[in-house]
């Protein structure tokens, strides 16, 4: 038998039962829209929070103060557990660092901003000219902060849109001094519009230089240093300098914790990677059930069909012919079940991004094939017990029934 | 030589503890061109004596000579090649394929054969033409009536030209006026030189073959020409 014929006779078997082959194919197609859904949610959720990182800038490595790790009771720890300050110097002292490109340090703390009787609680971020560059951040009105060293405490504000609007309204804000707890700042600049970032929103900040937020707070240790290492290949290097100067600077104690955004995002991008992956094996456990009602439909298909079967060994089919045709009809309807399950879950993550617009919920590409994949071979591999059944009957018997 | 030759044959059925003998030392010749009537009550053997001729069954004992080659020690792929290219079923109840048209019927021998579609084709007009169902080509089986059915089937058997077919009761599922007409058009190819063996209880269709075979509990009581 040409195998051209094999298919189109294996498609006019499918088509002769049309509610049997809907069926299976609306259970291949369930399990593959399952995986295709579902990993892309989960794909989703891994790019949204790589892209939410990156957004912090790039080239990053990250101060903090006290040492992280556990190492367990050791008479070290009882004489040498206080933690040195992180301090401006710290910050300025990372400069000569060959690596490093600029530092910024951050006081961060919680206080109300006043102007003309409007009130609203804000994120007061002390910080340096720098921190601008470093965030990637832009200026919509005014200037940001001055890069003299003098002016770490002066008293100037940089504002965010979203409290220059709740603040001012329609009038103009710059110039204008605006009351931040107990202090008075001039507003000298507005920071372009940015949205959501991670952890917090640039639109609700106010920033003003290090020194006047140390102050404020009543805090001499920094909250972070950042460090910006002057491209990719540094970044590492410029961590191991930074530990190096710290430790130096801080009587060659190790109390700082340095942290490098790509290992951070590495993390992150692993931990959901693995998750993605997880979810979609429990998907994916709903194709093996679609298997499994493969090989019961076709199983059904081979009782349906017996006589037909009888006819087509005394026509002098071999049984190779008649396995081939049964296998080729399960692999037909797998095929296209999978393929209308691909449809149904792009269509699926298609709602997803619609719904949740920041979600980039598309299916990976390892997923897809995966699932196709899969729907195919258990379409298979469920097909042969029933094809083999079919291909073995005894002629005489199948012939008898009808 | 004999068309077919069946020596000393023995078919024995377990049905539970008991053994059942469908056929006993049978020993029977037919000859290229021969029109045969085996006849018999039913549990006679005359059904398994068909499937056996027919290559559908095997002997539990003896030999079976097709055109001089002994067909019983072949492997499966072997007998299935000689059912395709030398023997023509007619059924009792025609056994079409019901999703397939008339024409996709009658073809289907050569389709398993490998046979390619313009080839197909072209004999199945024929055939269809030769059989008076040439405007019932694209009718699905459901869609025609018994005795064009039958014709389908007969079409069907014919096919691949074969050098013997085998009928078991053709007339069973048709009223006497359309199973003549089947009757007949199977003595037209038995004419054009096909051996025609038809398995039949009905004593009239018998009358008409030219040599009649009576079987009973398996062995071969009458042979009369």
């Amino acid at each position: 038998m040409k195998s051209g014929d094999v298919l189109r006779f294996a498609a006019g078997a499918a088509a002769g039962y049309p509610l049997r082959t809907a069926l299976m194919m609306l259970a291949m197609s369930i399990g593959v829209a399952a995986v295709v859904v579902l990993t892309a949610l989960g794909d989703g959720a891994r790019r949204y929070v790589v892209r939410e990182f990156s957004s912090l800038g790039s080239n990053l490595v990250i101060v903090l103060p006290g040492r992280s790790g556990t190492g367990g009771f050791n008479p070290a720890n009882a004489i040498t557990n206080t933690t040195r300050d992180l301090t401006v110097g710290d910050a300025r002292a990372l400069l000569r660092a060959p690596s490093v490109l600029r530092t910024a340090p951050i006081t961060i703390g919680t206080s109300e901003a006043t102007f003309e009787g409007n009130l609203r609680d804000v994120t007061v971020v002390g910080t340096t000219a720098d921190y601008l560059e470093i965030r990637r951040m832009g200026v919509g009105q005014g200037r940001f902060l001055p890069t003299d060293d003098e002016s770490h405490t002066a008293p100037v504000a940089v504002i965010g849109t979203k409290i220059r609007d709740e603040l001012f309204g329609a009038k103009p804000a710059l110039g204008q001094m605006i009351r931040v707890g107990d202090r008075r700042f001039r507003v000298i600049g507005v920071l372009a519009q940015s949205g959501q970032g991670l952890g917090m929103n640039a639109d609700e900040v106010v920033v003003i230089p290090v020194g006047a937020a140390q102050a404020m707070f009543n805090t001499n240790t920094l909250f972070r240093i950042m460090v910006e290492a002057k491209n990719r290949a540094d970044i590492e290097p410029a961590r191991s300098e930074t530990l190096e100067i710290i430790k130096a600077r801080h009587g060659n104690e190790e109390d700082v914790t340095v942290i490098t955004q790509d290992a951070v995002l590495a993390t992150f991008d692993r931990i959901l990677g693995v998750l993605t992956f997880g979810v979609g094996g429990i998907a994916a456990i709903s194709l093996a059930v679609a298997g499994i009602l493969v090989m019961n439909v076709m199983l059904v298909a081979v009782t349906q069909r017996t006589g037909e079967i009888g006819l087509m060994k005394a026509l002098g089919a071999p049984a190779a012919t008649i396995r081939n045709a049964f296998l080729t009809e399960a692999t037909l309807l797998s095929i296209a079940g999978a393929v209308i399950g691909y449809l149904i879950g792009e269509g699926g993550a298609f709602v997803l991004r619609s719904l949740y617009p920041t979600l980039p919920a598309y299916p990976p590409n390892w997923a897809i094939f995966a699932a196709i994949g899969t729907a195919v071979s258990t379409g298979l591999l469920f097909g042969v017990m029933p094809a083999r059944r079919a291909a073995q009957l005894d002629p005489v018997e199948a012939l008898m029934k009808r | 030589m004999a068309l077919i030759e069946l020596s000393g044959i023995e078919r024995v059925f377990t049905l539970g503890d008991s053994e059942v003998h469908a056929l006993h030392a049978l020993d029977l010749a037919i000859e290229a061109g021969e029109y045969v009537a085996i006849m018999g009550p039913s549990g006679s053997g005359k059904s398994t004596l068909l499937n056996l001729l027919g290559l559908l069954d095997r002997p539990n004992a003896g030999h079976y000579r097709l055109e001089g080659r002994d067909v019983t020690t072949l492997t499966a792929n072997e007998q299935a090649r000689v059912r395709r290219e030398r023997i023509g079923f007619v059924f009792q109840s025609f056994h079409l394929v019901p999703r397939l048209t008339a024409a996709e019927n009658v073809a289907l021998p050569m389709t398993l054969a490998g046979i390619p579609a313009p080839e197909r084709n072209a004999r199945v007009a024929e055939a269809l033409e030769a059989f008076g169902l040439a405007d019932r080509a694209d009718h699905r089986p459901d869609q025609l009536s018994g005795g064009q059915r039958q014709r389908v089937a007969i079409a069907r058997a014919t096919i691949m030209r074969p050098a013997l077919i085998l009928a078991d009761e053709p007339t069973g599922n048709l009223d006497r006026a359309t199973g003549d007409e089947v009757i007949r058009l199977l003595e037209e190819l038995n004419g054009a030189g096909v051996t025609l063996v038809v398995v039949t209880h009905d004593a009239s269709i018998g009358a008409r073959a030219r040599r009649r075979v009576a079987m009973e509990d398996g062995c071969k009581v009458r042979d009369e020409s």
